[in-house]
């Protein structure tokens, strides 16, 4: 599959401060985007993902490396001259201007007729449900509908990517599950390429075509959604999405040697057997296959339960099992169990 | 037993010590006002209510020149003292920390703490050495002298606001394809108007105000407001100066009034 590039990044360097003390927010990242695709870069903070957002966007300059927007280089040109628009963390509002005027800024600023501009607002208010507010000052707004004006006014002037910082942070849970829902459909309905800030894993997962899961200052892995949580390369991707069981082996002839002495069959290569909670499967002890493995505690979620376990060798695992409400079984602490993997879970990756 | 925090308002005394020192500060000018209204000649003793001295004050020539002349210096250089100041202050607040910032502060506050007396001095004879070069005895000396000592009234509270300023808006502004002439046009600017008004007005009473640089600095026959009140108290001292005393604070309290107003926190 060809798909025409949106944005490049090639061998980014960004070092903030000089010589031996300076620090490499990024370290020789690349990362190229699609165009018409929903890009997030996903981690911790200090990770480097909103520094390589403001270098796309123009307010930093690269240390070393080139940046190119629909192939054409743009790593000298100043923010106001790159066909890209930023939501920011802090919506960045106008606070002397109204709603309506907010949202035509960008369009003034090119020099667009007025009738445009007038035009355009019209439909960036519908198209965020703002119609009524298109008078209002800024401040009058509840966060939510501040962080609506904030978008329209970024996807007025119809940008070739909308950059998005960490948007949702500022919300409550209620409200940021509407705006994820709504940013996905914005993005549909307007086929603008967007670029996701987050450190929200969950996020991540559901909204993404794509993600770049950064830590510090490097790329670690691009994939999509379920390529990322099924197959991570390394230790801090598969315990940075999800959670992740990690258990020690020694490669065998014939698979993965635990520490207990147990062979497992893994597709993968390294020292690492990873496996998530909810690919485990608990039986009763002693029937048929299965590690040997000692309840040491139940959690209970709601919608499952967390069984925490000891190996034979004291090794920990956490398996997440159905609720008995839901039919599944009940375990008590002290309680010996078999524990087996389901076909295809258990992973080798690198430390 | 709870012991309540402590509050100087519950000091013993503290009414008392308030009373005197408002009356200490106030009861001088209430007495200059008072006065001003005063029918007798003397500015001590009361003979009946009167405005006949802010007639006299108001057709003697001599006050309407040194008003025109006050009123023309100060208009000039606070116009030109916050222009100097907000761009002073967008220098050292727009843009990143650089070496010798501390010693740009000092040099724009320096007319704050050198005292006004060495200033006065150092400009006469400098404005000395100039007049004597172009022969030119206007006004411009007195603008620029008042400008100067101007500069800084009118740069702290234009850079208290643009501290007070989110720099995101400007970034916002950059983003949404405004050139810097245009950010500063339509963002920076209407933000910033209500400290530049408020500096403005700062620098225009302090202007209006002064004495020491302006009596060294003045030719002959540049008499300002406060210049001419000094000159007749040389001589018999009337009503009149209380009269031209009380206008003046009027239209310093409205100023004054109209920058608080201003350079109050919004909620």
């Amino acid at each position: 599959m060809t798909q025409k590039v949106a944005i490049t990044a090639q061998n980014i360097i960004k070092a903030f401060g000089q010589g031996a003390t300076a620090l490499r927010a990024l370290d020789d990242v690349s990362v190229d985007i699609a165009t018409g695709e929903f890009f997030t870069l996903l981690g911790p903070s200090g990770c480097g993902k909103t520094t390589l957002l403001r270098l796309i966007a123009g307010f930093e300059m690269p240390t070393a490396g080139k940046i190119l927007i629909d192939g054409a280089d743009v790593t000298e040109m100043p923010p106001n001259r790159r066909p890209v628009n930023t939501v920011f963390q802090s919506y960045a509002l106008f606070p002397h201007l109204t709603v309506a005027e907010n949202i035509g800024f960008g369009l003034k600023m090119q020099g667009r007729p007025q009738a445009e501009v007038k035009a355009t607002t019209a439909e960036m208010l519908a198209l965020v449900k703002l119609d009524a507010m298109a008078d209002r000052k800024t401040s009058q707004l509840s966060g939510g509908q501040q962080q609506r004006v904030a978008l329209a006014r970024a996807l007025a002037p119809r940008p070739k990517v909308l950059l998005l910082d960490e948007p949702l942070s500022a919300l409550d849970l209620k409200l940021r599950k509407e705006m994820q829902v709504e940013l996905k459909r914005l993005q549909l309905e307007t086929g603008i390429t967007f670029v996701f800030v987050t450190h929200d894993q969950e996020e991540a997962l559901t909204m993404s075509d794509r993600i770049a899961v950064m830590s510090a200052g490097k790329v670690q892995q691009v994939g999509a959604p379920r390529d990322i949580y099924t197959r991570p390369v390394n230790r801090f991707v598969a315990s940075f999405i999800g959670e992740t069981n990690f258990l020690p082996v020694t490669a065998t002839q014939q698979g993965a040697r635990l520490s207990t002495g147990d062979v497992i069959a893994a597709e993968g290569q390294g020292t690492v057997l990873i496996v998530r909670p909810e690919q485990l499967r608990l039986g009763p002890a002693g029937v048929g296959a299965g590690l040997a493995a000692t309840v040491t505690g139940v959690v209970y979620f709601g919608t499952d339960i967390h069984v925490n376990l000891a190996l034979s060798d004291g090794t920990s695992l956490t398996a997440r099992v159905p609720s008995p409400v839901d039919g599944g079984a009940d375990f008590t602490t002290g309680q010996p169990v078999a524990v087996t993997f389901q076909p295809g879970a258990a992973r080798l990756i690198r430390e | 037993m709870a012991e309540r925090s402590f509050e100087v308002s519950r000091l013993p005394g503290f009414a008392t010590v308030a009373i005197v020192v408002f009356v200490l500060l106030y009861l001088p000018i209430l007495t200059l006002v008072v006065f001003s209204f005063n029918s007798g000649p003397s500015v001590a003793v009361w003979e009946g209510w009167s405005l006949h001295w802010y007639a006299d004050a108001w057709n003697n020539e001599a006050v309407k020149g040194a008003t025109a002349r006050s009123l023309i210096i100060a208009t000039c250089a606070s116009a030109l003292a916050t222009t100097v100041a907000t761009m002073a202050a967008l220098g050292t607040t727009r843009r990143a920390a650089f070496g010798g910032q501390t010693f740009i502060y000092v040099v724009i506050n320096q007319p704050l703490m050198v005292p006004e007396i060495v200033t006065a001095v150092a400009l006469l004879i400098l404005f000395g050495v100039v007049k004597q070069a172009t022969g030119y005895q206007g006004l411009a000396y007195l603008i620029l002298a008042h400008a100067a000592f101007c500069t800084p009234f009118a740069y702290l509270p234009i850079r208290a606001r643009l501290e007070g300023m989110d720099l995101s808006l400007e970034t916002a502004a950059a983003d949404l394809y405004a050139n810097p002439w245009q950010t500063f046009r339509h963002v920076t600017l209407p933000l910033l108007a209500p400290g530049i008004a408020a500096g403005a007005m700062l620098a225009f009473v302090i202007s209006l105000d002064d004495v020491v640089i302006t009596e060294f600095v003045k030719s002959a026959g540049q008499d300002t407001l406060p210049t001419y009140m000094l000159g007749q108290m040389r001589r018999a001292i009337t009503p009149e100066v209380n009269a031209i005393s009380t206008a003046l604070l009027g239209l310093t309290v409205v100023l004054l009034t109209l920058f608080f107003i201003l350079t109050r926190k919004k909620n």
